[in-house]
């Protein structure tokens, strides 16, 4: 009956089948074969990346959970935690971006608030192809249904989303990342755990029915996609916002009564995951009846209904003697909940059909004895290439074109379009949103807030994704810190190819290694997060892209800062130095089309010592705006500074680099650095404390007028109108989706 | 002496933390949340239906929230001249019950736009605008996809003869524009009232815009008014 075919219909190895007969000393049904394919899934097992993720600094003074569980949480103080988590939807929001999105947005709510904290924000991070590149029609439509998708979930649900990046690069044209980050409050201890336990206790499955969707998601979003790609959209789920939300109110009535003993949501993998990794977690079995389970179809068989990734599902375990309490909580949101099984000590995975046994499994087999792999690594052929950069051969470009051009590349133009679309203030805890380097939430009933940004620079770690990893934890860290946070956790979203390909996995062990060695320098431990492999389209590999989301605490919400200048008169300060790289930046692939050179160098112990000084100063009050240096150099970190100021404008003079050419300056990505704004009376002060801190500061002009004007050791280099610069930069994104109306 | 806002809870309101947070930690009045399948309205001197998603609303906004159980005590607190304020969703559910006239269509360029607007006060005898002057300009946000408001001409040409249009999307300066109204409302409405003026209904969020650090502290004009026009009817205890 098991043969080759239904094998590879499964994704299942010959020797991983081979594995499943030793654990079991026996073939396994059908049902039981379906059941192990999607747990040893790449998604779910995580059997490529396992080995290399455990160099991962996960441990700190601040964590409360780290990774294991349905997502982590660090202590902010006031007795309250800090849950969250990034998680990638890439998959199927190609195949139907609407739908693949919004399910995103739903399933990494339910792993925060399975967690017992209460949503408080939501971030994403998206990578298209160019919008009008040979693709670009289908790229406008996936982003239009992307945006549509995040929208319609999160603002239904009546969480905002606050923060997040896009970027475009060709790499992404056949295979969009969608990286949604949900964040969360608890009672530091009322932290619920996924686990199962108490011999007797029964299992409750509340939500919404189970139907024929999803089946084998995890499957298909752990293999590259083809033309054929089309043909997998029913593996593609529906999301209710309206069910998740009735969910997230009767789950979090129920926590705060103490007759839960577990929970877990029913996201890849369906019912097969939640029941084995909270039997697993718990070291306790779980018998089920799949006749139990409502069903939203006819005729469906076990193997359907276990494997079926309906969303908006929850598997509960509850204290015995409690389920009539349990039951009206879920009475009084209109939500049934069904008791579909017990608590066992035997450690199996036990599921029934009509008191018929359909499969028996240890939790052990499915979860902690899932294949893991050593996979070879090889470094890409074409790296040694690619890094190659020779500026003096670049034609000479007019600086202050250059500026407009890149404020009007999708990647740096303002996403106004975007988050216009997202609720970005419900719930009235919205200190800085969506066009600020970090979104920023208060936390009521204190005086502290968070900041979260989400970064990650796929460019530079296709060109060296050891220190494009580095520098993804870097920005984000930084990013944080520009809106006043101190960094104390981190969560990460891994997209590669196709790991069995050694270059593939080449550059993911690099990026971990690098988010490992940035993250353990920068005191900021990961805590949770998601790996998305085989996102390829037609054997062609994205950028690797390393997402790495950030949070930080501010202690005084009071003093949260934004990089948008305050008014006339004040200095303008750059913290750190530059190097004139030119590497992988945006100016290279915006004015020339290049993507060459070698990232940014990376000096973890100067990011950290600005890192501090930039949060404290902040923290003193002494910083009137803050933005750090990325994509586009100073040029373009300048001109955002002017935006939504009402046309405030600079005078800037830039030093010169020895051995790169002039306009360098204006447009080089090294890292480690943040262009400030302080009254001219405090100048003296705030350079005397970064220079007590070690971190170069420099006067580098002064807010006036309303032009940008930047010169180069003295010689004119950009000379632009604030008000038309902000023109080109809040338009450039809409232009495109007016030329193809919804 | 405080007063007591009743805001209802529909399973899928999500803008009820903020209206209770706006009216007990902002405004220092009392407030009780109410859920919709309650039947009384627990005492409550003025009765918020805050925004948000009543009942998923796939079919219409607001249309399933008007069979809600305590939309029967909020209708008559509303007839026996109760003040009760509807926000964005709540202002729909207004429309489907038929306490206000006039339905939502979906926003001009059918997409959801969360940003800051201006409107403008057109009426200052509702008690929700009792403490603001008559063309005073507020900012708050909108949130919202179906907030395109809609009435026939002659249901519109009444409205506007018996001053019941109450706020109207403006500039900055007070201009009522094409430009400055998000959602393509008739006549640049965004909020009305009833014959009897105490009930009113708008899109934008008064209850987000009650703190300096959230963007804007223009909505706290609608709440003072009702807790002074409560005061002044000595509705009050």
């Amino acid at each position: 009956m098991i043969d080759p075919q239904v094998l590879e219909r499964h994704g299942l190895k010959r020797d991983e089948y081979e594995r499943i007969v030793t654990s079991l000393r026996r073939e396994p049904t059908l049902t039981e074969l379906g059941i192990f394919s999607v747990m040893w899934s790449e998604h779910c097992s995580y059997k490529s990346s396992r080995i290399h993720l455990k160099k991962l600094p996960t441990k700190g003074p601040r964590v409360l959970q780290g990774p294991g569980e349905n997502a982590g949480a660090v202590d902010i103080g006031d007795g309250l935690a800090a849950v969250f988590k990034i998680e990638s939807h890439n998959h199927p929001s190609f195949i139907e971006p609407y739908q693949g999105a919004a399910t995103g947005v739903g399933g990494i709510i339910r792993d925060i608030f399975t967690m017992g904290a209460r949503p408080i924000a939501l971030l994403n991070a998206l990578r298209f192809g160019p919008l009008d590149g040979p693709h670009g029609a289908r790229t406008r439509r996936i982003m239009d249904g992307v945006v549509r998708g995040i929208g319609g979930y999160g603002n239904s649900i009546g969480i905002p989303t606050v923060g997040g990046e896009i970027a475009f690069d060709e790499p992404y044209d056949g295979n969009p990342l969608v990286n949604v980050l949900c964040l969360g409050i608890v009672n530091a201890d009322a932290l619920v755990k996924g686990k199962a336990s108490g011999s007797g206790n029964p299992v409750y499955y509340v939500g919404a029915k189970t139907g024929r969707d999803g089946i084998h998601g995890a499957t298909m979003a752990s293999a590259e996609f083809d033309e054929k790609s089309a043909e997998k959209r029913p593996a593609v789920q529906v999301g209710d916002p309206f069910m998740e939300k009735l969910l997230l109110e009767a789950c979090l009535e129920l926590m705060a009564t103490d007759a839960l003993i577990g929970v877990q949501d029913m996201g890849a993998a369906g019912l097969t995951c939640s029941t084995c990794e909270m039997g697993s977690r718990g070291g306790a079995g779980i018998e089920i009846d799949v006749r139990h389970v409502p069903q939203r179809e006819t005729g469906m068989t076990p193997y359907e209904i276990m494997l079926s990734e309906s969303q908006e599902r929850m598997l509960l375990v509850v204290k015995k003697g409690r389920e009539a309490e349990v039951e009206a909580i879920f009475e009084k949101w209109d939500l049934h909940a069904s008791h579909i099984g017990e608590v066992t000590t035997d450690g199996l995975m036990r599921v029934k059909d009509h008191g018929q046994v359909v499969a028996e499994i240890p939790n052990t087999a499915l979860v902690d004895e899932a294949p893991l792999y050593d996979r070879p690594t090889a470094k890409p052929s074409y790296i040694d290439e690619a890094r190659a950069l020779d500026l003096t051969s670049l034609p000479r470009v007019d600086p202050g074109d250059a500026l407009l051009r890149l404020l009007a590349s999708p990647a740096i133009a303002s996403k106004r379009w975007v988050y216009r679309q997202y609720d970005t203030m419900v719930r009235t805890n919205t200190l800085a949103a969506a066009g600020m380097s970090a979104g920023v939430v208060r936390v009521k009933g204190t005086r502290r807030a968070l900041a979260i940004s989400t970064d990650g620079n796929g460019r530079y770690c296709y060109l060296n994704p050891r220190r494009g990893a580095m520098l993804a934890v870097a920005e984000a860290a930084r990013n944080v810190a520009c809106a006043g946070g101190v960094p104390i956790g981190a969560t990460n979203c891994l997209n590669f190819g196709n790991p069995e390909r050694p270059e593939i996995m080449w550059q993911l062990v690099e990026a971990i290694e690098g988010i490992a060695d940035a993250c353990r320098a920068l005191d900021v431990p990961i805590t949770g997060g998601n790996v998305s492999l085989y996102n390829e389209t037609d054997g062609k590999a994205i950028y690797p892209t390393p997402i790495i989301g950030v949070v930080g605490l501010v202690e005084d919400a009071s003093r949260v800062q934004t990089r948008v200048f305050k008014g006339t008169g004040d200095a303008v300060v750059v913290l750190g130095e530059d190097r004139g790289e030119l590497g992988g930046s945006e100016y290279l692939k915006t004015v020339y089309g290049l993507v060459r050179g070698d990232a940014p160098a990376l000096d973890l112990d100067r990011e950290r010592a600005l890192l501090t000084f930039v949060t404290s100063a902040i923290g003193d009050g002494l910083i009137r705006s803050a933005h750090d240096v990325s994509d586009g150099g100073i040029a373009v970190t300048l001109a955002e500074c002017c935006f939504d100021t009402d046309g405030i404008g600079a005078t800037i003079d830039l030093p010169s680099m020895p051995s790169v050419p002039p306009w360098s300056s204006c447009f080089s990505e090294s890292a480690s650095r943040i262009v400030i704004s302080v009254e001219a009376s405090t100048e003296q002060e705030l350079l005397a404390r970064a220079a007590a801190a070690g971190v170069p500061a420099r006067r580098i002009g002064t807010t006036a007028g309303n032009r940008l004007t930047v010169t180069v050791n003295g010689t004119p280099a950009i000379d632009v109108a604030v008000a038309e610069a902000e023109r080109i930069w809040s338009t450039a994104i809409e232009q495109y989706f007016k030329r193809v109306a919804a | 002496m405080s007063v007591k806002f009743a805001v209802v809870v529909f399973p899928g309101s999500n803008c009820d933390h903020d209206s209770y947070h706006a009216a007990t930690a902002v405004l220092g009045q009392q407030a009780e949340c109410i859920w919709h399948k309650d039947t009384s309205l627990k005492g409550a001197d003025v009765v918020i239906l805050p925004g948000g998603f009543a009942h998923g609303d796939y079919l219409r906004t607001g249309a399933i929230a008007r069979f809600s159980p305590i939309m029967r005590a909020v209708g008559d607190f509303a007839a026996r001249g109760g003040p009760v304020l509807g926000i964005c969703n709540g202002f729909q559910v207004l429309l489907e019950s038929g306490l206000l006239p006039g339905a939502m269509l979906r926003n001009r360029d059918v997409r959801f736009h969360c940003e800051q607007v201006h409107i403008r006060v057109e009426q200052a005898d509702t008690p929700f605008t009792a403490a603001a002057r008559t063309g005073q300009v507020l900012q708050m946000p909108v949130a919202h996809g179906e907030g395109n408001y809609y009435a026939a001409p002659e249901v519109v040409r009444e409205l506007e003869a018996a001053r019941r249009v109450v706020f109207r999307y403006c500039d900055a300066d007070g201009r009522v524009s094409d430009e400055a109204n998000p959602n393509g409302s008739v006549n640049g409405i965004a909020g009305v009232c009833n014959e009897a003026r105490n009930v009113v209904g708008l899109m934008p969020h008064p209850e987000r815009a009650c703190e300096s650090a959230l963007g804007s502290a223009d909505g706290l004009v609608l709440f003072e008014s009702v807790v002074r026009a409560l005061a002044h009817a000595g509705a009050v205890k």
